[in-house]
């Protein structure tokens, strides 16, 4: 019975690991997929959001939560600027190595979070809400039931709100015309373009998108986690992790690979052991790119288009 | 016009029109730089001298997304439909701006009149559907944006004989019902059938021209292109 309670557990916390990851993903896929290059600046700019939520609770006392509304806005407008004055200027320079823009996300990574240790200095930071601590347990509700699980309560939040903004970016991509000409975009430019898509406008948009959908990832994240200026490289290689699994540049599969690459980074923890989940996150990665190529987004194309 | 590929002409000082309510042809082998011309006209790709005029004002200077807001609609070579979307979002792509969007459901419902497969299809990704559907996909979206102009590069490129007829007589229809039409074909009998006038292209300089007719009673022309 111990054991069984003991998987359910990791199970459920994996799952709710995943949804937050599959946030972080998400926007990575979708600048992939219109842009056709891995942000690695994906975490340091989760960072940035970390940190405005971190001091605007430590000074105003305002709950993460809300402070999404606030991170999310502001790192869209970054993104869109990113995208305006660094990465769309680049693409126009001529040079001997083809992936320039990918090299200059590297550089702004390590500018953000050189920066971040300069005005923030090295300390870890958390946010201690007070209902860090709190959960929901199986026994509340079920008084006879054989076994106990229990569900933390900001996680939970943190997994609830991270679907809603999920299922509003589907609305968005599927049920509007902006939304579909940014998928548009991704497919085929040129042909976007001739159709009236202003293609440069879209690319901004998806930037500052894929930037505040980390931010709000971000903000999700620091009721539960601690903060600190280097903490971007180890979520860049979640984002980039899960978008193998889930195949470059799919949304759809960003989600379905969050929740497989939080299950089983929950499950390395618990079987194997504490610091092994970056040990398992490396073999499910390597195992991906092996035996699945292309990702889940290949199994989903193959069924939709008969490929 | 005169278009290069970087430091490669393409195209030679080459000068025509199209009225209105014509159905015009450019005609001409592999390679003689008919698909550059219409991109060209979309904006895509640009002159270098010359200029492009459409009902009097200049826009070869224009940002290529705002040429469909002027009234011209070009239905691409290879149809370059987005193939991880439904044919109606396709469609709807068709009709983005203004007017066209406004109307976008009535238009949509006059295509799926003119092609009642795409109405039977239109939840379905436009890559599952077959060549020919495609094809109806790809004038069916240039439709949508209620052009006065429509170019199309190749519109039987790939289709059986009797589905060449049909997209043909599409074309008719929609000179008749008033959009002024420029096309590329390389089924050089059909096109210049139902062309007013015509051009033929070689190596990126216009060499012959004239009414539909009198280019398929052209010896050269038939030497070269019609194969008798
Ligand atoms: N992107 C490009 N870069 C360099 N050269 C190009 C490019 N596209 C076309 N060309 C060249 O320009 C010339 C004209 O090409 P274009 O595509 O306009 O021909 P076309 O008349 O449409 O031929 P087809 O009937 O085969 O479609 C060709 O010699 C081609 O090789
Ligand atoms: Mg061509």
């Amino acid at each position: 019975m111990a054991q069984l309670e003991l998987f359910l557990q990791t199970l459920i916390s994996g799952f709710l690991l995943g949804g937050l990851y599959a946030l972080i993903a998400l926007g990575m896929a979708l600048i992939m997929g219109v842009m056709r290059i891995i942000n690695l600046a994906h975490g340091d700019i989760m960072m940035m959001a970390m940190y405005i939520a971190f001091w605007l609770f430590t000074l105003f006392g305002i709950d993460p939560y809300v402070s999404v509304f606030i991170a999310a806005p502001a790192l869209f407008l970054f993104g869109m600027g990113v995208q305006k004055y660094l990465l769309t200027p680049v693409m126009k320079v001529e040079s001997i190595l083809p992936h320039n823009q990918v090299i200059l996300t590297v550089g702004l990574a390590m500018v953000l979070s050189n920066l971040a240790t300069v005005l923030f200095t090295g300390n870890y930071r958390s946010t201690p809400v007070n209902y860090a601590s709190n959960a929901w347990y199986l026994t509340d509700i079920w008084k006879g039931s054989p076994i106990e699980l229990s569900l933390s309560m900001p996680w939970t939040l943190s997994f609830v709100i991270a679907i809603v903004i999920t299922i509003a970016l589907w609305l968005f991509l599927s049920k509007t015309d902006i939304g579909k000409s940014i998928r548009a975009t991704s497919q085929d430019p040129d042909a976007a373009l001739i159709l009236g898509v202003n293609v440069n406008r879209m690319r901004m948009l998806t930037f500052g998108i894929g930037c505040a959908l980390v931010a709000c990832a971000g903000c999700l994240f620091i009721p539960i986690y601690y903060l600190y200026p280097s903490l971007g490289k180890q979520f860049t290689n979640v984002g980039f992790v899960i978008t193998v699994i889930g195949g470059m540049g799919s949304t759809n599969g960003a989600v379905i690979g969050g929740l497989i690459l939080g299950i089983f980074e929950s499950m390395t923890a618990t079987y194997i052991g504490m610091g092994w989940a970056p040990v398992g996150r490396f073999a499910i990665f390597v195992a991906a790119l092996v035996f699945l190529p292309g990702g889940v987004a290949s199994i989903i194309r193959r069924r939709k288009l008969g490929k | 016009m005169n278009v290069f590929y970087g430091d490669v002409q393409v195209i030679w000082d080459i000068s025509f029109e199209v009225a209105q309510g014509e159905i015009v042809a450019l005609i001409g082998a592999n390679g003689a730089g008919k698909s550059t011309t219409l991109k060209t006209i979309s904006g895509i790709l640009k002159s270098r001298k010359g200029e492009i005029t459409f009902n009097g004002a200049p826009i070869h200077a224009m940002e290529p997304y705002r040429l469909i807001e002027r009234g011209i609609a070009h239905v691409p070579e290879a149809r370059r439909l987005f193939v991880e979307m439904t044919v109606e979002e396709n469609l709807d792509m068709g009709s983005l701006k203004g007017a066209a969007k406004a109307e976008r459901e009535k238009t949509k419902q006059q295509v799926f009149e003119m092609f009642p497969r795409l109405r039977e299809r239109r939840r379905q990704f436009a890559g599952t559907l077959s060549g020919g559907e495609q094809q109806m996909l790809a004038i069916g979206r240039g439709l949508m944006s209620k052009p006065l102009l429509q170019m199309y590069d190749e519109p039987s490129l790939g289709l059986s004989p009797i589905l060449v007829k049909d997209v043909f007589n599409v074309i008719k229809r929609i000179k008749e019902e008033g959009t002024t039409v420029l096309i590329v074909e390389q089924n050089v009998k059909q096109t210049l059938a139902i062309a007013d006038r015509a051009y033929v292209l070689e190596n990126g300089r216009i060499i012959l021209q004239g009414t539909g007719e009198s280019l398929l009673n052209n010896e050269h022309v038939k030497t070269a292109y019609l194969g008798v």
